[in-house]
């Protein structure tokens, strides 16, 4: 669903940074509304770079990150027992986001220190690995690998390398798509300004990602009155049923 | 038409769902199986988290039985009593395999065993089924004279105590063989989420002697109370019953099993079977070569708990 109204958030920088570069951020929306016909959403952020003083030197990068909320996942292997494939070891992620974007204005590691990366868990390996597996089970490293290439292909982790357009190193922009299949939450957007691959600013802000209308109704009813929204179903069913029967009987004597 | 399901946070086709539920409703009213064991495993396919298929297909097998069943009920070919019977043991076995269902869980190989469970019934069932409708057309074809089907069961059917008259199938047995037989499917349809229509029906025609106009009616007439439990089972402990993937489903369901009784109003008996008992042996062989054949991924990801 492309975005209905275009609610610009000029927001200026949450926390002082040393550095004499600030980013100030623009929303193409803050919120994102999962209705009856929700396919997916495309996310626009664009911003600018405010300086105090002359632009200093150094290679200037954009990194833009979108983290959707955290729940533990139980990751399992299979393995051929018997003739046939059952899942053998479970390793448990305590958390991982539900959805994690990664957007730059150049190749990844040109923009950021390695030891910046591991600081503020930048990277999607990154920003996985830090929950830590449980050591007991050997080459639990392939099971957060696991967990980065499934969810790379549902394209819930995205790595979107020079999609940030920088124009005249101040005005910066790009769009994210987030799937059909979301997670209802708090989205924390960062938005990271380096030099060098050491970073200089960061911005942080967040998009809320929820159900709207029937939808809302429907989850809330299903969790909150369990036994009305389950007789609720049974009727309708039956419901459906009866009219189908009814509406056959009349055409075949008619 | 992308349409997003609340329950099951994912956003799928509603064409794609509405000829799924139509597709399964015509086998539905042409077998009198829910058409569970079918459907379960396709809503896999296009994504369904396995917890809410398996919960929503209970919601609308509840839809397309009562759609069938009422076809049936006019026609005179539901056995109400033997229904009966067979209903308060599928209600105590329902609460029986929930508890077995349970215990699986906690054991964390729930899912192998669910699929073992459909591979091992699906397999025995189909081809008893495709063995003895082939034996059947060829014994008629041939002409030679044979034993009634329903004379091998005699033996045990009519020796138990607490017979009944069972008028519409035209039977005066014990209740404890059908009784047990509800039971029996009422475990086996909380442990695989399905109507056991697809056991129910070999068991009334091979165990029970029962004619098979009426097992069809007798059957969906069952299913629609033993799924009806199921769905508020589902419903009040795991909040897995989607409405709207239900109510898609149950729109094309209820429309095909009025076509699917039509249907099977105008074929042979011999020739439904044989029907039935290829479709239960193609998804059992689909659901073995799952477990046989390794995976292209070999990991998969699950949340914790469930």
């Amino acid at each position: 669903m492309r975005i209905l109204s275009l609610v610009i958030l000029c927001l200026m920088l949450s926390k002082t940074v040393v550095a004499s570069e600030q980013i100030v951020l623009g929303l193409s929306q803050d919120e994102v509304a999962i209705t009856a016909n929700f396919d997916g959403s495309q996310i626009l952020l664009f911003g600018a770079i405010q300086r105090d003083a002359p632009e200093p030197d150094g290679k200037m990068g954009v990194i833009i990150t979108i983290a959707g909320p955290s729940k533990p996942i139980a990751v399992r292997k299979k393995e051929k027992r018997f003739g046939i494939w059952v899942n053998n070891q479970t390793v448990e992620v305590d958390a991982a986001p539900s959805f994690y974007a990664v957007a730059t204005n150049a190749p990844f590691s040109e923009i950021l220190l390695d030891v910046e990366d591991l600081r503020n868990k930048i990277s999607i390996e990154r920003a996985i690995r830090s929950v830590g597996a449980p050591m007991h089970i050997e080459n639990s490293q392939s099971f957060t690998e696991a967990v980065i290439r499934i969810r790379k292909d549902q394209k819930l982790y995205q790595l979107l390398e020079n999609e940030i357009l920088v124009d005249q190193n101040t005005l910066f922009r790009t769009a994210i798509d987030m799937p059909a299949n979301l997670t209802e939450g708090d989205y924390f957007t960062k938005i990271f300004l380096t030099r060098d691959g050491e970073i200089v600013s960061q911005f942080d802000t967040t998009i809320d990602v929820k159900k709207v209308g029937l939808e809302r109704f429907l989850f809330n009813l299903s969790r909150q009155n369990p036994l009305i929204y389950g007789l609720m179903s049974l009727a309708i069913a039956i419901f459906a049923g009866w009219v189908a029967s009814s509406f056959f009987r009349y055409i075949r004597h008619t | 038409m992308q349409i997003y399901l609340p329950i099951a946070e994912v956003s799928v086709n509603a064409f794609l769902l509405l000829g799924l539920g139509g597709f399964v409703g015509v086998l539905s009213g042409m077998f009198g199986v829910g058409g569970g064991f079918l459907m379960t495993p396709l809503l896999f396919f296009i994504g369904i988290p396995p917890a809410v298929a398996v919960a929503t297909e209970a919601n609308q097998i509840v839809a397309s039985s009562f759609s069938g069943a009422l076809a049936h009920l006019r026609r005179k070919t539901v056995d109400l009593k033997m229904g009966t019977v067979l209903l308060g043991g599928g209600l105590i076995g329902a609460v029986l395999g929930l508890y077995v269902f349970n215990y699986l869980k906690a054991l964390g190989q729930v899912d192998l065993l669910v699929k073992l469970c459909y591979v091992v019934f699906l397999g025995v069932i189909g081809t008893l089924m495709l063995v003895e409708s082939l034996n059947a057309i060829r014994r008629a074809r041939s002409k030679t004279n044979v034993i009634n089907r329903t004379n091998r069961h005699k033996g045990l059917v009519h020796t138990l105590p607490l017979k009944m008259r069972f008028k519409t199938s035209g039977l005066y047995i014990s209740v404890i063989p059908p009784f047990a037989v509800g039971i029996f499917v009422g475990i086996l349809s909380a442990i695989m989420g399905v109507g056991g229509g697809f056991i129910m029906v070999p068991a009334m025609i091979y165990i029970l002697g029962m004619p098979t106009k009426v097992v069809v009616g007798t059957s969906l007439f069952q299913i629609i109370f033993v799924t009806g439990f199921t769905t508020l089972l589902h419903a009040t402990t795991n909040y897995t019953v989607d409405i709207a993937l239900a109510v898609l489903l149950l729109i094309g369901g209820v429309i095909g099993a009025q076509v699917g009784t039509q249907i099977g109003a105008k074929m042979q008996a011999e020739q439904l079977r044989i029907l039935l008992s290829v479709l239960v042996l193609l998804v059992c062989l689909k659901l073995a070569m799952d477990l046989l054949i390794e995976p292209a991924e070999l990991f998969s990801l699950g949340k914790l708990g469930i």
